[in-house]
């Protein structure tokens, strides 16, 4: 923790002495390289829930509001107007007005107006047939309807006031699409109103932007254009990357035992490593005997070493944590000693694992008779590595795991049918707000919820915090539910992951946020000092 | 000869029917289909969608159907739909075909080129320093895997120029392009010369303990007289079949040089396709790497005639 303090202290410190030297005059031109690592499954940023969509095409469009790109942290006060000039609340907080910019084009000429905005909401309400996934539809949930009152002013009607709905609107996730161009378009040939024209995706090689020359802000983007090329191979565009042939990495892309060669083979590189708010977390299918009992889900939980864990798979930088993502830089984490009391979370190892194998025993298990379970995993290096370990800690409990390595593409196909046990599961989250990461994952209705955990009393409490309007009395309601949630063992996060991000010197005025990765790739004020 | 020839063409089409059949089956056998697939990247199923993205690329219809309408759009030309980029398969595949042809045809010439002359030069000089280095390197080539010496020259390039060898979608010129192939091309290369080098060496020095031989040394012929146009041209056979395969294996087979090297051709694009249930594109691509198998095979044969008037087919 102290290492992790002065990290933050010492990011601070060159921050500050970043804002002494004086600012550069901005220079308009050149193309942002940037590489990209797999073939993203489509633009369509609506239909995805993938960084490796969100990042590239977050510079095709707009949103109404979002959030500051030049602030590190995400929080409700770092949201800032885009399409939406301003917007204003109705007395009891169930509707929410959206002025409009005027004026706005779309790639193609169209003019933007409301009934835009309208026809995006429609297709996460799941109102638009040809959309062919909704994934964040539990985001909208509680948003009743959308009213047009003219060209440029939209209403947003909730069911119940709710003190996050705004900050969902301020993601990556939550561009406004065109009513005039079809589903299918939008995932192969997307039309925006963003600083920067799609231009070409060849799967394998990369994608291409131009500047939008009629950008509606002013004097914006500073770039000519954004190239990506695809690297699927990690070696080579490390390398790539150190030989100077790109400007910026993937998002998250340098894992901490890369970072040692990226630094040392390309001094001059900007390397910060922050928070994914992407979790490692256990997956135990409470359908499936033995692991309906749960006693033995205990047990589990009670065997983790978290901590060695993340000693072995990123030398002690990923994050200890509950649900959500830990401070500094998480807003709504548990405070480390109220984390402490929860099973599993103990410093004391030996003795909760003293006390698993007594469950375990009690059980009918033990070191002669184990428990055979198959633990499955996507076959990804992020995914296998902590299952490997995860295996070995359950060894200490009586539990033999063999591990399953599950094809990549047919992952959350197999979680989804309830295939499986025991496994190990990656989930990223978009917005640091618990009405994001607990609706999206711990709600009996939401579709992400991959484990089908349901219980009605956490439900009920995701609902009360989410109409909490006091920060402090909202923490605490959040908090029941981690407490809760630990109980149930629903989906335990054995760690939140820290990557780094790199850019070389002549990239100017990036900011990476440090509570999430899906929400700064607009780029429209980033330019080159060539 | 024309009835041998009309007979390995039928036999041909039967063998391309029964690799379509193969292939068709294979792919549908494999778990996971491209509608679990587009929805992995959304992190969910919903069965309800899931249906309807079957009905629309026409996976809901009974597998026959789906064969004769694949088949039935093959031999009218029209290739269908990738499923994932939704655009024409052909067009996704047609762009592909001439950097891996470009990437396989230098491979196979540096092979050809420093494979055969240093296989003869290794088994005239048996037994010397000359020809234990030579099987030395022969040994590596075909021990080293091709990717490790891809990385090894990647990092090489990076190291000393500060440059790395990538493939670039629009190379400025031909040589430029032929520079940029020609990294890969070597690493590939030196497995395969390396293949064609212990093989030129170990069939030339069958050949040169034959009578024949003696005889032209007997007759006075020259030295190399006697090695390339006696010894080599009856050594050559058993290399070609091999060239031969080597070329057909390259059109399909060059997946990690093409992943490591980042080239976007048929082999990458193969694999990328399999993984995402690409119907479509993993049908027809198989395909034609089946066609160019059969026709390299064919050709091969038929070198075989000019190689050596002994041989006639269909007599």
């Amino acid at each position: 923790m102290r290492s992790k303090l002065a990290f933050v202290f010492a990011l601070a410190f060159a921050s500050s002495g970043l804002a002494a030297v004086p600012a550069l005059a901005q220079k308009q031109g050149g193309v942002l390289r940037i590489y990209h690592r797999d073939n993203l499954p489509s633009l369509s940023i609506h239909e995805e829930a993938t960084i490796s969509t969100v990042m590239p095409a977050m510079a095709v469009f707009n949103n109404l509001v979002l959030f500051d790109q030049h602030k590190e942290i995400n929080s409700p006060d770092s949201i800032v107007p885009e399409l939406a000039d301003s917007w204003s609340w109705n007395a009891d907080k169930t509707a929410l007005t959206f002025k409009l910019h005027e004026g706005v084009k779309w790639h193609d000429g169209k003019p933007f107006t409301a009934k835009d905005v309208k026809c995006t909401w429609d297709i996460l309400l799941g109102k638009n047939p040809d959309v062919r996934k909704n994934p964040r539809a539990i985001w909208w949930q509680n948003l009743k309807d959308v009213v047009v009152k003219n060209d440029h002013e939209v209403t947003f009607q909730l069911n119940h006031p709710q003190g996050a709905f705004l900050s969902l609107f301020a993601s990556g996730y939550s561009p406004v699409y065109p009513c005039h161009v079809s589903a299918k378009d939008m995932r192969t040939n997307p039309i925006g109103t963003g600083p920067f024209k799609f231009v070409e995706f060849k799967r394998g090689e990369g994608l291409k932007f131009v500047r939008n020359p009629d950008y509606w802000k002013k004097g914006l983007p500073y770039l000519d254009g954004i190239e990506w090329r695809i690297i699927e191979n990690r070696s080579t565009r490390i390398l790539a990357f150190v030989a100077g042939e790109f400007d910026l990495t993937f998002a998250a892309d340098v894992s901490v035992p890369l970072l040692k060669d990226v630094t040392s083979q390309a001094p001059k590189a900007i390397c910060q490593m922050a928070p994914t708010y992407v979790s490692t977390n256990l997956i135990i299918n409470p359908k499936v005997p033995p692991f309906n009992d749960a006693k033995i889900r205990k047990a589990m939980a009670l065997a983790l070493d978290r901590k060695a864990i993340i000693d072995i798979v990123s030398q002690g930088k990923h994050d200890m944590s509950g649900v959500m993502l830990p401070p500094p830089e998480g807003r709504w984490g548990m405070p480390p000693e109220r984390l402490a009391k929860l099973p599993g979370y103990s410093a004391d190892v030996a003795k909760s694992r003293a006390e698993a194998r007594k469950i375990m025993e009690g059980l009918g298990y033990s070191a002669d008779k184990p428990l055979k379970v198959k633990i499955s995993t996507r076959n990804i290096a992020i995914y296998r590595d902590p299952a490997v370990i995860l295996i070995d800690q359950l060894k200490q409990i009586y539990i033999d795991g063999e591990l399953e390595v599950v094809d990549t593409s047919i992952w959350h196909a197999k979680v989804t049918r309830g295939d499986y046990s025991v496994g190990l599961n990656l989930t990223g989250v978009g917005v640091d707000d618990p009405d994001v990461n607990l609706y999206e994952n711990y709600s009996c209705n939401s579709e992400r919820n991959l484990t089908r955990y349901c219980n009605k009393e956490v439900d009920a409490l995701i609902d009360k915090q989410s109409q909490e309007s006091d920060v402090a009395k909202r923490k605490e309601i959040v908090w029941q539910v981690e407490e809760k949630l630990a109980e149930d063992l629903a989906r335990p996060i054995i760690s939140y992951e820290r990557a780094a991000t790199c850019w070389q010197p002549q990239l100017k005025n990036f900011t990476l946020h440090h509570n999430g990765i899906y929400n700064n790739w607009r780029l429209e004020d980033v330019w080159l000092d060539k | 000869m024309g009835a041998y020839l009309i007979r390995r063409l039928l036999l041909m089409i039967v063998t391309l029917f029964g690799m379509s059949v193969l292939i068709f089956v294979m792919l549908r056998l494999v778990p996971g289909d491209i509608t679990d697939i587009i929805f992995d990247s959304a992190g969910f199923v919903n069965p309800a969608q899931k249906k309807r993205i079957e009905q629309q690329l026409g996976l809901d219809k009974p597998i026959v159907t789906q064969y004769i309408t694949w088949i039935n759009g093959l031999a009218h030309g029209d290739l269908g739909y990738a499923y994932v980029s939704e655009k024409p398969a052909i067009d996704e595949i047609l762009p592909r075909i001439p950097v891996t042809a470009k990437l396989a045809g230098l491979a196979l010439l540096f092979s050809v080129l420093f494979g055969v002359p240093l296989g003869v030069i290794s088994a005239v000089r048996q037994d010397t320093r000359l020809d234990y280095i030579l099987r030395v390197v022969s040994l590596s080539g075909l021990s080293l895997p091709s990717f490790w010496l891809g990385l090894l020259i990647l990092m090489a390039c990076v190291q000393w120029f500060g440059w790395i060898p990538i493939y670039k979608t629009s190379p400025g010129n031909v040589w430029e392009e032929i520079w940029l192939l020609s990294i890969p091309a070597a690493a590939v290369g030196f497995r395969s010369s390396a293949l064609v080098m212990r093989l030129t060496r170990s069939s030339m020095l069958e050949v040169l303990r034959q009578d024949y031989i003696r005889t032209a040394r007997a007759k006075g012929a020259s030295e190399r007289a006697v090695n390339y146009d006696h010894a080599l041209r009856n050594a050559v056979l058993p290399v070609v079949t091999v060239i031969g395969i080597e070329a057909a294996f390259l059109i399909g087979g060059l997946i990690v040089t093409e992943t490591v090297f980042n080239i976007p051709g048929v082999a990458r694009f193969l694999v990328e396709a399999i993984r995402w249930r690409d119907y479509p594109i993993v049908q027809n691509l198989v395909m034609f790497i089946a066609v160019v198998v059969v026709v390299m095979n064919f050709i091969v044969d038929m070198l075989y005639v000019a190689l050596d008037p002994r041989i006639k087919y269909g007599e």
